[in-house]
């Protein structure tokens, strides 16, 4: 029997010295990928490596140490030897790995909780061993089913809604106080770093260009440029300040540079087109009673972190919705992954027809009008010695295959040309579904409801 | 059979408004989509109701207190479905499809009978000078709605504690904005509706402006929404103070039609309580 296994490390059970160290930069996952699936007893194999993480998912097959094989190929492949690594790896087989794979794929394992890039990194993984054709039919339909759970995830819960980081939330806030960026534009004073990443989400966030100031003019030329803004003398700032729509503000200067008159002076002769200040220095650069002009709104770093915070209990909330809607899909996964095995195929082969040799046996006896045992011997030994040659060689490919590259692959496809139906392995506890297959979206939503 | 049809859209207007406001609470939008059927539906069959009516009186039915009222409802759903398809902007619903809803339920409450035109208003005038009053002061009411949701959202953005109000509403610009399209429409058909009303005064009282409390009300009100045009026009007024100025105008706006003909009866008296 097949068995999914995923081993791995991330951001919190290893350090970034380690993770470096194993990660699977792009240009050598191809070679990865072929040393991973060449390994006897993996038939297909997933490799995922991102800064915060790496996960190597692989199919084992029945009989082998799946997650020692993979243990024992990182630690080869990269030359470290396994006892120093071990100690920062995970490993989850079957269950565990499907709900790790869905966790991760929705973002739920991530350092940010929610944050959006982790699927585009999961898709890259897919796409590589697609390339490489290390992947089969289990992982496909395993991986596909991972980026619809984060789909869903995504769409049903406000797990990845609002900004958490202070750059990102200057961009939501700015968005909600002054509508559309393209025509607005940014002026940053001084040189900051929070408030430099800022800016730059700003402008690609569509906002239309960027002054920029400081005490030495020069740092603002070369600020400027790098922005593709124009710089501006730092005494000749209150005269720029009213072309600013967005202010962002760290100085290291001891008292407010931005005074509440001065923002009078620029909103007045804006005409109140709003202005948003955005102040990140400590101390201040900005007087915060300027927040009660009307048409003003001023931001110091706290008020920032405010927000974030907040977002993140949403996020944490929301969080609880999403592993729901994981578990759900983990148990319709489970049940499509059983059906895929070699020895429940075999059993319910056997059954389906064992029961139509019955049925037609009792029909010719009764036609017959035969009582003598004799007859009925030969009748049935007919009907069962036929049974047994038709059914001899699939169940004889089953078997052959189950130790094989691809036992999944091949159980599939006698269920289909066989028609047969999904069974509950302690026999008809789903009232007997009839013939109809269960796949792994039709018990998500079993689970679902 | 068409006040029937008139009554009948209050449902429509009470389901979308529920719609909206649901889909505002719960962020569901297919109870957006929904919503926005109901109110189309439910102006469609009004619109049909209102033919109806005037082939049955002979008249532009906008003469009895629930000829007006169930019209101003009309008027605010189509101006509103308007902006939201303008905008896009659906959280609008929650707060302009309840007045649409209110008015609506008031008319039905009032007998519908038709009756016979007093022959003051029977006149080339009667459509024009009510239709772009009522339509001009449904522009109005899209403007209150967004004034309140502007109030909202600023109190947020200034008190710094986001909660559910700003995740919902759009940006403090798309507001004023929506403040500023109104005044523009709703002032000149508010201007055209005054001055069309005066010349019918004159040939129907024999003076254009006789001080009536209607007309003085009215002056009210247009004298407030020419403050508010001009203060954003020349001073730069915009935001809280025009979000105000809009909701006061409105207020101005419901005294003007609701106010003066329930409690000041006067030359425009011809639609009360009873009729």
């Amino acid at each position: 029997m097949g068995q999914i296994v995923i081993v791995g490390l991330n951001h919190r059970t290893a350090p970034v010295e380690v993770r470096e160290r194993l990660a699977f930069p792009a240009d050598t996952v191809g070679h990865a990928l072929r040393g991973l699936v060449a390994r006897t007893g993996i038939s297909e194999g997933v490799i995922l490596s991102t800064c915060n993480r790496v996960e190597l998912c692989v199919l084992a097959c029945e009989g082998y140490r799946g997650t020692e094989s993979v243990k024992e190929f990182v630690s080869s492949f990269h030359g470290i030897p396994l006892a120093d690594i071990s100690p920062f790896l995970y490993h989850h087989a079957e269950e565990e790995a499907v709900r790790h794979l869905f966790r991760v794929s929705s973002s739920l394992d991530s350092m940010v909780l929610g944050e959006p890039q982790i699927l585009g990194q999961v898709k890259d993984a897919y796409g590589y061993a697609c390339e490489f054709k290390s992947i089969g039919p289990v992982l496909d339909k395993f991986f596909t089913k991972a980026f619809s759970v984060a789909k869903r995830v995504r769409t049903e819960t406000r797990v990845a809604s609002n900004a958490v980081s202070v750059s990102y939330a200057a961009v939501e806030l700015a968005k909600k106080i002054l509508g559309d960026l393209s025509d607005k534009t940014v002026l940053l004073i001084g040189a900051g770093e929070m408030c430099e990443l800022a800016a730059r989400h700003l402008l690609s966030a569509g906002a239309k260009g960027i002054l920029v100031t400081n005490r030495t003019f020069e740092r603002a030329a070369r600020l400027a440029e790098e922005f593709d803004g124009m710089p501006v003398r730092f005494d000749e700032l209150q005269s720029h300040l009213k072309r600013a729509d967005i202010v962002l503000s760290s100085t290291g200067a001891p008292h407010f540079i931005l005074k509440r008159e001065d923002v009078e002076e620029v909103i007045r002769i804006r005409k109140n087109r709003p202005m948003f200040l955005i102040d990140m220095a400590v101390p201040r650069d900005i007087d915060p009673d300027a927040n009660q002009i009307d048409n003003v709104y001023v931001y110091d770093i706290d008020d920032l972190n405010n927000v974030i915070e907040t977002n993140l209990e949403e996020r944490q909330r929301e969080a609880a919705r999403a592993e729901e809607i994981v578990l759900a899909e983990v148990e319709g996964f489970r049940r499509w992954l059983e059906s895929q095995q070699v020895t429940p195929t075999i059993v319910s082969l056997r059954r389906k027809y064992d029961e139509m040799r019955q049925a037609e046996v009792a029909k010719a006896l009764s036609a017959l009008g035969a009582h003598d045992p004799k007859t009925r011997k030969v009748v049935e030994s007919l009907a069962a010695s036929i049974l047994n040659k038709v059914l001899h060689s699939p169940i004889a490919s089953l078997k052959r295959e189950a130790d094989g590259s691809n036992p999944m692959e091949m159980a599939a496809v006698v269920r289909e040309i066989f028609d047969l139906p999904l069974e509950e392995p302690e026999g008809a506890a789903d009232g007997g579904a009839g013939s109809e297959a269960v796949s792994p979206e039709q018990g998500g939503n079993v689970g679902r409801q | 059979m068409q006040t029937v049809l008139l009554k009948a859209t209050t449902f429509f207007y009470l389901a979308g408004a529920l719609l909206y406001l649901y889909f505002t609470f719960a962020l569901n939008e297919r109870s957006a989509r929904l919503g926005r059927m109901f109110l189309l539906i439910g102006v469609i069959l009004h619109g049909a109701g209102f033919a109806g009516r005037y082939v049955v009186a002979g008249y532009t039915p906008v003469t009895s207190l629930f000829e007006s009222l169930s019209f101003f409802a009309f008027a605010i759903v189509g101006v509103f479905l308007a902006f939201e398809l303008r905008y896009n902007l659906r959280v609008l619903g929650a707060f302009v499809a309840p007045l649409a809803f209110a008015f609506s339920a008031f008319a039905a409450f009032l007998p519908g009978a038709v009756r016979t035109l007093p022959p003051a208003l029977n006149s080339f005038w009667l459509p024009v000078h009510v239709m772009l009053l009522f339509f001009g002061n449904a522009v109005f009411a899209v403007a209150f709605g967004a004034g309140i949701m502007y109030l909202l959202m600023e109190r947020e953005l200034k008190t710094k504690k986001m909660g559910a109000i700003f995740k919902r509403l759009p940006s403090l610009n798309v507001l004023d904005d929506i403040n500023y399209r109104c005044l523009t429409i709703g002032f000149p058909l508010l201007t055209l509706g005054i001055i069309t009303g005066s010349i019918w005064a004159n040939y129907a009282w024999g003076s254009y402006w006789s001080w009536d409390p209607k007309e003085v009300w009215s002056l009210v009100t247009w004298l407030l929404y020419a403050a508010l045009l001009h203060g954003r026009v020349t001073v730069g007024w915009r935001g809280r103070k025009a979000a105000i100025l809009a909701i006061v105008g409105f207020c101005a706006v419901l005294f003007t039609f609701l106010g003066v003909n329930l409690l000041l009866p006067g030359l425009h008296t011809y639609s009360n309580l009873s009729g």
